[in-house]
């Protein structure tokens, strides 16, 4: 019998081969497994995304979730302490507080508070932590007031580093604080500190020191006496001056102005007054 | 000429492109078989200058990574005869190949047995104005060989420079750096038929396919089937294929003949069938089965059955002894093989130094065919296997692979060309130079 069945070609067909050295493409490969998920992926989510209202309903419940979270018991803060500040200085730092408590501790920045609270006249340091519990602990380091600067802006309470930590609005508001005045002095407080406590035996004579031309210092007595005392050495001349004093009473006496800046050549102004009388003393008539 | 150059040149490029891509294929277009092999290049960096290597050589970490073979179809005494058809075959064997290796394959270096081979010998001298031999000499002694008329649709296949002499030394195999007054070279040049690559080229296009290079498969299964020993002290590489029967003798690892009989194993086939009064394909299954060119005694008794299905009962169980059959076969394979001496006896092998003989193909596996074979061609005949490629599947490391295997060491370490080196700057056309003069004349 003949077979008349006629045997299959084996070669593949022209599309068939086409197809099959595609798929042999590396890059055509990558596209179909990499480039086209994300393709549908982008495409879905470009169509639900296409509508205002869904995009807003989107963000929204996205945002009412992260509330959620913040907003719970263990991430909130109910109260401030504050450590090491005196009342003037608490009143400023709540007065600071962005919102009133309870906060969430996520709209709480810890840095930028305490830039601002650093910003405050009085305070010299400033850390601040949320402990657990809720509280926002402020601890503050104050500026210790030494002395009062009559400067270009009034009378200022200054630290040892001349730093400002308080306006007065008067002199008599702090009478315990010793009075400087001039330019650069309170760039050198430590320097008059060291004048002032020179002075203890004349304290209560002593009116204030002041800064000549930023570079040396007057001490200033009442009844318009000055010691003028030298660049160097100033509280040994200053020394001097007061050995002088207890020795001779030389500020009890009618003098303007003891100029110690030469060391060895003290010199010493009387008022008109006590010019005359000396010289009169002393056989000389005033001429009128 | 010039335009062939360019052509060699431009596949030299593909080649190169490939190499660098890492992946090409290896077609066979054989009569009775298409092979299709993708190599897969790596190492591509272990290049070594100075090395006794080609321009592109170096490149020879290769491992076959896909391997197809198919019954062909549409070829006839190696050149395509229906194209439509080798299309389809190439088709096949591609996508099987490129199936196995995983890989897309785009360029291809192809090999066919038929298309009429002819060899030329072509000498060139050139003086040398330098003392020593620069690449540029090479190139101008290379193109200074005096082309003969080799015909009207005919390409060159290859052109290979084989020696070199410097005034009176001969035998260079590189005179480069050499100092000497006259460079003379030897080249071999083997011309096809130009239609019959044009059609392959067209099959190989039609299939999305770039084609990177054309061996002739005489060349390639020579380079595969002998070793080094024969290939330098001379030897003639027979591959006895399906439709043709190619001949090449090496000498001093160069190719200085090649040629091709237009007769081979289907002829033997064609002769059983219509012997015997069976069909091609049983014709075919008995040769492969119980061929050979001795008859014994004992083949006096072996009966083989001849089926058929023409319902005649007296004419489907007829048989025939092995006697019968090796004397069919016999006369064609002795008449293959007269016509293979007389080819050789042209090219002057019997003048050799050494005449090693070795047969390969499809066609060598018949048995008994070395002891026939020496004597015709001579005693020293031996029957060569293509050498071990690193990756090839054992069913393709038959003598029928030598020209596929050959053809890997071809892509893989090139011999030097005329177009691997530069065309001296005065070969080029000085027509477009007329042109301009021209227009000057006219002008001016």
């Amino acid at each position: 019998m003949q077979q008349m069945t006629r045997r299959a070609d084996p070669a593949p067909s022209r599309w068939a081969y086409k197809v099959q050295r595609m798929w042999l493409t590396p890059s055509f490969r990558m596209g179909l497994r990499m480039g086209l998920p994300v393709m549908v992926v982008a495409l879905a989510a470009a169509t639900y995304l296409g509508n205002e209202q869904r995009r807003t309903d989107l963000f929204a419940s996205i945002e009412a979730v992260k509330r959620d979270f913040q907003e719970r018991p263990e991430f909130m803060v109910q109260m401030m302490a504050v450590d090491g500040a005196n009342d003037k200085t608490l009143k400023t730092i709540q007065e600071l507080m962005p919102a009133s408590f309870p906060l969430s501790s996520f709209d709480l920045n810890l840095n930028d508070l305490r830039d601002e609270i650093r910003k405050i006249d009085a305070v010299k340091d400033v850390s601040l932590q949320i402990r657990s519990g809720g509280v926002l602990q402020v601890d503050v380091i104050e500026r210790q007031p030494v002395a009062l600067w009559r400067g270009p802006e009034g009378v200022e309470v200054i630290d040892e580093e001349g730093v400002r930590a308080d306006k007065l609005d008067a002199r008599i508001e702090r009478p315990d604080l010793p009075l400087i005045v001039g330019d650069g002095a309170n760039k050198n407080v430590t320097q008059a500190l060291e004048l002032i406590a020179a002075a203890a035996p004349i304290r209560e004579r002593v009116r204030g020191v002041v800064r000549v031309s930023n570079r040396r210092w007057d001490l200033v007595l009442d009844r318009d006496q000055r010691i003028l005392l030298p660049e160097k050495d100033a509280v040994r001349a200053l020394e001097r001056v007061i050995a002088l004093e207890q020795a001779k009473e030389l500020l009890t006496r009618d003098v303007t102005v003891v100029d110690m800046r030469l060391a060895d050549r003290p010199t010493i102004r009387m008022t008109q007054v006590a010019r005359k009388e000396l010289l009169r003393v002393r056989g000389y008539e005033a001429e009128d | 000429m010039i335009e062939l150059y360019e052509t060699q040149r431009a596949m030299r490029g593909l080649r190169k492109a490939a190499l660098q891509r890492g992946v090409i294929a290896i077609l066979d277009v054989g009569t009775s078989k298409i092979a299709c092999l993708v190599l897969r290049f790596d190492r591509t960096d272990a290049f070594v200058e100075g090395e006794d290597i080609g321009s592109m050589a170096g490149q020879a970490g290769f491992r076959v990574v896909g391997a197809a073979t198919t019954r062909s179809r549409g070829v006839r005494f190696g050149e395509i005869d229906a194209m439509a058809e080798t299309e389809r075959a190439i088709r096949t064997v591609v996508q099987a190949a490129q199936k196995m290796a995983g890989v897309r394959v785009d360029h291809v270096i192809a090999t066919f047995s038929g298309a009429r081979p002819r060899s030329y010998g072509l000498a060139g001298a050139v003086e040398l104005d330098g003392q020593q031999v620069s690449e540029e000499d090479i190139g101008s002694v290379l193109a200074s060989c005096d082309v003969p008329d080799y015909g009207a649709g005919r390409e060159v296949l290859h052109a290979q420079p084989v020696n070199f002499a410097l005034d009176h030394r001969s035998g260079l195999n590189d005179p480069r750096g050499q100092i000497g007054n006259t460079l003379s070279c030897d080249m071999h040049m083997l011309t096809v038929d130009a239609s019959v690559i044009q059609n392959l080229a067209y099959c190989i296009k039609r299939c999305d396919l770039e084609l990177a290079g054309v061996a002739s498969s005489a060349y390639v299964s020579g380079t595969a089937a002998l070793i080094e020993d024969e290939k330098e002290l001379g030897a003639a590489c027979i591959d006895m294929g399906g439709g043709t029967t190619g001949v090449s003798i090496f000498m001093r690892k160069h190719m200085i003949y090649a040629d091709s009989v237009r007769m081979g194993g289907d002829h033997v086939t064609s002769d059983i069938s219509m012997g015997l009064q069976v069909p091609m394909t049983t014709a075919e299954r008995i040769k492969t089965f119980h061929g050979g060119v001795y008859a014994t005694g004992m083949d006096d008794r072996e009966l083989i059955d001849l089926d058929g299905d023409s319902g005649d009962w007296e004419h489907d169980r007829r048989t025939v002894s092995r006697t019968e059959l090796i004397g069919i076969m016999r006369p064609r394979v002795e008449e293959i093989l007269e016509e293979v001496r007389a080819r050789l006896d042209a090219a002057g092998f019997d003048h050799m130094p050494s005449q090693q003989i070795v047969l390969t193909g499809g066609g060598s596996q018949i048995p008994g065919l070395d002891g026939l074979a020496s004597k015709i061609l001579g005693q020293q005949v031996r029957l060569g296997r293509p050498l071990r490629v690193h990756g090839l599947p054992q069913a393709a490391t038959g003598p029928g692979f030598a020209s596929a295997v050959g053809l890997c060491c071809f892509a893989a370490h090139p011999q030097d060309e005329w177009w691997d080196f530069d065309m001296p700057v005065e070969r080029y056309p000085a027509r477009s130079l007329q042109r301009a003069m021209k227009w000057f004349k006219d002008n001016w």
